[in-house]
């Protein structure tokens, strides 16, 4: 357990950084966590981040990277439903890493 | 196909449920709670008397002799041991457990 | 993969009393990755795992029901409910989460028998 202050709140994260409590999070907290990613937030890193969410919001979980990939291809277009785009958005992972910054947990049958 | 089933018939529909849907020609192994269903006089004898016609039935004798009722095993059923369990396992292709 | 095993998932417990479901559900997720055949059996009570309208906030428990629906993403497809545990349970394919295909508890049986690997919940 760890905590993270953002904007003089202060939030509940487990030992790898993923938000505790999903109702708490919010488009400042994700810039935070993107930041100690070194991720610069771009429109199309907060594409992937609200699809995620939506996803989680319809599944009730994170999707695995196959999956994710799959889903957004068929819903945002095969120009970013590949792997290459979403690495070059997420380096270390579309499914780690945008996970964590959307305040999902991690994607199950990730290891 | 081997069929495990720990459960008492008396208390729990689960050694029924594999009866009705196994095919024929499998064994069933009664474990634990399972092995009353094994005993003579119980309400559920008739019931896997009649599945002995199809299916082959085994009890894991220490879990009957734990019970007190090594000496009530009914006609019909084979027992095992654990050496037999195993084998039970192994010359099987697949193995149902049910929970 | 040339050595691709048929896998069945065996479901027979009531969601939410016991944890069965939920790890079962968990599993197969996991599994899907690894490019097998998986199916899912709904059995007894297992039937009631893919009841629809689960309102779980009186519990204070997740309400894992909606992720049965993103099976079909994880390229899992097939689905069967055992017809005698469904009729039992005054429950008809219209109640379900997710389309299923029903199945006699012969045919069930029949299909459990096929498989490579039974995983039981």
């Amino acid at each position: 357990m760890a905590n993270i202050e953002v904007g003089g709140k202060s939030y509940e994260t487990d030992e790898e950084g993923y938000l505790v409590n999903l109702g708490e999070w919010n488009a400042e907290v994700a810039d935070y966590i993107a930041k100690t990613e070194s991720i610069e937030m771009t429109d199309q890193h907060w594409e992937v981040i609200n699809f995620l969410r939506e996803y989680f919001d319809e599944y009730q979980i994170a999707p695995a990277v196959r999956v994710l990939t799959k889903a957004i291809g068929k819903k945002l277009g095969a120009e970013k439903g590949n792997s290459e785009y979403l690495y070059g958005l997420f380096p270390y992972g579309p499914g780690k890493q945008a996970c964590k910054i959307a305040g999902l947990p991690k994607p199950t049958g990730c290891v | 196909m081997l069929h495990i089933v720990n459960k008492s018939p008396l208390t729990s529909g689960t050694l029924e449920s594999c009866l009705n849907t196994m095919v024929d020609g499998g064994d069933v192994l009664l474990i634990e709670d399972a092995v009353y269903a094994a005993t003579a006089g119980n309400a559920f004898e008739s019931k896997l008397t009649a599945a002995m016609g199809r299916c082959k039935v085994h009890v894991l004798m220490p879990d009957l002799e734990a019970r007190g009722l090594g000496d009530r095993l009914m006609a019909g059923v084979a027992s095992v041991d654990y050496a037999g369990f195993v084998g039970l396992t192994v010359n099987n292709k697949n193995c149902q457990s049910w929970l | 993969m040339s050595d691709n095993k048929k896998f069945m998932f065996v479901n027979r417990k009531a969601p939410y009393g016991t944890i069965y479901a939920l790890e079962s559900l968990e599993v197969v997720l996991i599994t899907a990755a690894f490019d097998q055949d998986v199916s899912l059996a709904f059995l007894d009570d297992g039937v009631y795992q893919l009841k629809k309208g689960m309102q779980t906030k009186g519990i204070e428990t997740k309400n894992f029901s909606p992720t049965y629906r993103a099976l079909e993403d994880y390229d899992v497809e097939k689905l069967y409910v055992e017809k005698e545990a469904m009729e039992a349970r005054g429950l008809s394919e219209d109640d379900f989460i997710v389309g299923v295909t029903v199945l006699g508890r012969a045919e069930m049986g029949k299909l459990m028998d096929e498989q490579d690997v039974v995983l039981s919940f």
